[in-house]
C-alpha cells in the first residue's frame, strides 16, 4: 500500500514539480512584482499599492478594458448562435454531410498569424474582397480595420469564420440525445421549435456552458490578431486607430515587452486573472440551476 | 397507400433546404480561401484590378518562390520543426506519465492533486508570463529555443485529463498479469498501456504539433534574432518587411500564409477523427 501510494507520486511528479516551478512560484512572484516597481535589469523596488492606484487613473487601462468588454460582448454570443446553427445544420442526416463538417471545421485548426493576414487583404477598404463585394451592390463599405468605429467589429467578424471548433462540441452534444426523447415529444404534439427548446437545448447544456466559458475566456484573452493587424510598421504602434484594437492582453504585451514597465504590467495581469476567473465562476453560477447533466452531477 | 405523399413531399423538401443551407454557408465560408489562393497566383496588377478576376492566367508560381526567398523560410522551417519534435515527445512522454499516476494509483491527496491540475487549465498564461520572462532571462536563455521546449517536459494538464481518461477505460487485466510476472511499473507503463492507447496518444501528438507549429506568442517573447525565428514568427517578420514598402505585395503574403497554413490542412485531413475526438474530449468533462 506504501509502495503503491510512493510509486503513484513518483508518476505525477513531473506535473507536481512544473506546477510549483512554472505556475505557482510565477503565480506568486508576479503578485509581489505588482507591488514592486520592477523593470527588465533594475531589482525591483517596493511601492505598496502604487501600481493599482496607477491603474485606477489611467485612460489606457479603461480603454483596453472596455475595447475587451465590446469584443466579448459582440463576439461571443454571435459565435455562440452561429455555431449552435451550424452543429443543427451538421446534424441532418443527409449525404455528404462528413464533407461539411470538414469544410466550416478546418478554418479552426489554423494559424493566427496566416489567418490574419489573410483577414487584413479581405478587409481592404479598397481592394478587399468585403468591400469589393459590398460595392457590387451599392454600398461604400467602411475602412474596418483603419476605422476606430468598425475596428472591432471587423475583429469579431473573423472571429467568427473561426467557430468550427465550437459547432464540433455542439454537434457531438447533438449526438448524444437520444433519438426516442424528440420522437416521444412529437407524440405528444410538440413542434419542432418547441422540441428544440424542451428537449434539445436542455440536452446540449452542458456544451452550452463550456462553449460560453471557453468562448468568454478565449475573447478575454484576444491578443494575436489585434498585434499582426492592427500594428503598423513600427514597433509600439499596435493597437489600432485612436487605440480601438488596445485589448488587455496587448496592453500587458506592450508594457511588458515593449516599455519593460514589468511592475505595472504584473499590476495589470492580475487585474485580468481576477476578471477571467470572476466572468467564468459568475457564468457556472448563472448556469448551475439551468444545466442539465444526464445522470445528476458529474 | 403505405407513405403518406404529403410527408414524403414535407421529407425532399426539408432535406433540399438543409443542402441549400449548406452550400450557401459552404460557399461563405470558403470564399476567404479561394480568394487567397486566387491572389496568390496572380501578378502584382491583376490583384489590384478592378473589377477582380478570379482565375488568374497565366498562373504566376513565382509568387511562390518569391515568398521563400524574401525572408529566409528554410532556416525558419528547420527551427520550427527543432522546436515542434522535442514539444512534442516531451508532452507525450510527461503527460502519459503523470496520467498514468493519476489512473492506476490510490494515494493520499491524489484527487486533490487531479482537480488542481484540472484547475491549472482555466488559468489565463498572462499572469505567469511576467516571471517566467524573468526567470528565463535570469537563465540566460533569450533567444535560445529553451523557453519554448522546456516546460514541455512537466506535463501539459489538457493532456493529462486527455491520456487520464483513456487509460481508466483500458481494463488492468495485462497490467495485473505483467506485474505479477515481476515487470516493473515504468515497464508496464511503456510496453502494456501505451500500446493500447493509441488513439488518445495519435490525439495528444496532433493537438501539440498544432500548438507548437502555430504558436505566435513563445516565439514572439523569446526568439529576438531573425535568424532564429519560426515559420509563424517569420510570417509576421514578412508582414512588417511586405508592408513597409512602397507597394504591398499581398500575392506574395497569401502565398507565404498558405505554405505555413499547409501542413495544418494536410494534417487535418489525414487525421480528422483525431481532432474530433480531442475537442469532444475536451467539452465532455
Amino acid at each position: 500500500m506504501k509502495a503503491e501510494a510512493r510509486q503513484g507520486w513518483l508518476f505525477v511528479s513531473p506535473w507536481v514539480i512544473g506546477f510549483v516551478l512554472l505556475t505557482a512560484g510565477p503565480m506568486l512572484y508576479s503578485l509581489y512584482l505588482s507591488f514592486t516597481s520592477a523593470s527588465l535589469l533594475s531589482v525591483p523596488q517596493w511601492i505598496g499599492g502604487e501600481n493599482y492606484r496607477r491603474m485606477a487613473s489611467d485612460p489606457l487601462f479603461y480603454r483596453s478594458l472596455a475595447n475587451t468588454a465590446v469584443y466579448a460582448g459582440m463576439g461571443v454570443p454571435t459565435g455562440l448562435l452561429l455555431a449552435l446553427g451550424l452543429a443543427l445544420l451538421l446534424n441532418a442526416p443527409v449525404r455528404g454531410i462528413g464533407f461539411f463538417r470538414a469544410l466550416f471545421f478546418l478554418p479552426s485548426v489554423t494559424n493566427t498569424v496566416a489567418l490574419s493576414l489573410l483577414w487584413l487583404w479581405l478587409l481592404n477598404p479598397e481592394f478587399g474582397l468585403l468591400n469589393t463585394a459590398l460595392r457590387a451592390v451599392g454600398i461604400e463599405g467602411p475602412l474596418w480595420l483603419q476605422s476606430e468605429a468598425w475596428a472591432k467589429p471587423a475583429l469579431v467578424l473573423m472571429s467568427l469564420w473561426t467557430v468550427g471548433g465550437q459547432a464540433v462540441i455542439f454537434l457531438a452534444a447533438l449526438q448524444g440525445v437520444p433519438r426516442e426523447l424528440g420522437e416521444a415529444a412529437a407524440i405528444d404534439g410538440a413542434g419542432a421549435v418547441r422540441r428544440f427548446f424542451a428537449v434539445t437545448l436542455p440536452m446540449i447544456s452542458p456544451a452550452l456552458l463550456f462553449n460560453l466559458i471557453m468562448g468568454l475566456v478565449g475573447a478575454l484573452q484576444v491578443f494575436t490578431q489585434a498585434f499582426v493587424m492592427t500594428g503598423g510598421v513600427q514597433p509600439g504602434s499596435e493597437g489600432g486607430p485612436n487605440q480601438a484594437t488596445l485589448f488587455i492582453v496587448l496592453y500587458i504585451y506592450k508594457k511588458a515587452f515593449q516599455e519593460f514597465d514589468m511592475g505595472y504590467a504584473s499590476a495589470l495581469a492580475w487585474a485580468l486573472f481576477v476578471l477571467i476567473v470572476g466572468c467564468s465562476a459568475l457564468a457556472f453560477r448563472l448556469a448551475r440551476e439551468r444545466v442539465h447533466y444526464e445522470g445528476g452531477q458529474p | 397507400m403505405s407513405v403518406p405523399p404529403r410527408s414524403s413531399a414535407g421529407a425532399v423538401a426539408r432535406i433540399s433546404l438543409t443542402y441549400l443551407a449548406l452550400v450557401a454557408l459552404g460557399a461563405l465560408f470558403s470564399v476567404p480561401v479561394a480568394w487567397m489562393l486566387s491572389s496568390s497566383l496572380h501578378e502584382l496588377a491583376a490583384v489590384f484590378a478592378q473589377p477582380y478576376r478570379w482565375l488568374p492566367s497565366p498562373l504566376h508560381w513565382e509568387n511562390y518562390v518569391r515568398a521563400v526567398t524574401l525572408l529566409p523560410v528554410g532556416r525558419f522551417l528547420v527551427n520550427t520543426i527543432v522546436i515542434t519534435v522535442p514539444v512534442m515527445a516531451a508532452t507525450l512522454v510527461s503527460s502519459a506519465l503523470v496520467a498514468y499516476g493519476f489512473a492506476r494509483f490510490r494515494f493520499p491527496g491524489r484527487d486533490a492533486l487531479f482537480a488542481l491540475c484540472l484547475a491549472t487549465m482555466m488559468l489565463p498564461g498572462q499572469v505567469t508570463m511576467i516571471p517566467l520572462y524573468l526567470l528565463f532571462a535570469r537563465l540566460g536563455w533569450v533567444d535560445t529555443y529553451l523557453p519554448l521546449i522546456v516546460p514541455s517536459l512537466f506535463g501539459s494538464p489538457f493532456y493529462i485529463f486527455l491520456l487520464r481518461q483513456f487509460f481508466l477505460t483500458i481494463p488492468g487485466d495485462s497490467e495485473e498479469a505483467a506485474l505479477i510476472d515481476g515487470a516493473s511499473r515504468l515497464r508496464i507503463w511503456w510496453s502494456v498501456v501505451l500500446p493500447q492507447a493509441r488513439p488518445a496518444v495519435a490525439t495528444v501528438l496532433i493537438f501539440t504539433f498544432i500548438g507548437t507549429w502555430n504558436d505566435f506568442f513563445g516565439p514572439l517573447l523569446y526568439l529576438n534574432s531573425p535568424e532564429k525565428a519560426t515559420l509563424t514568427l517569420g510570417l509576421n517578420l514578412m508582414k512588417t518587411q511586405v508592408l513597409g514598402s512602397g507597394v504591398v505585395e499581398w500575392n506574395v503574403l497569401m502565398a507565404a500564409s498558405l505554405l505555413v497554413l499547409l501542413p495544418n490542412v494536410v494534417l487535418f485531413f489525414v487525421a480528422q477523427r483525431q481532432f474530433i475526438r480531442g475537442i469532444s474530449m475536451g467539452a465532455g468533462k
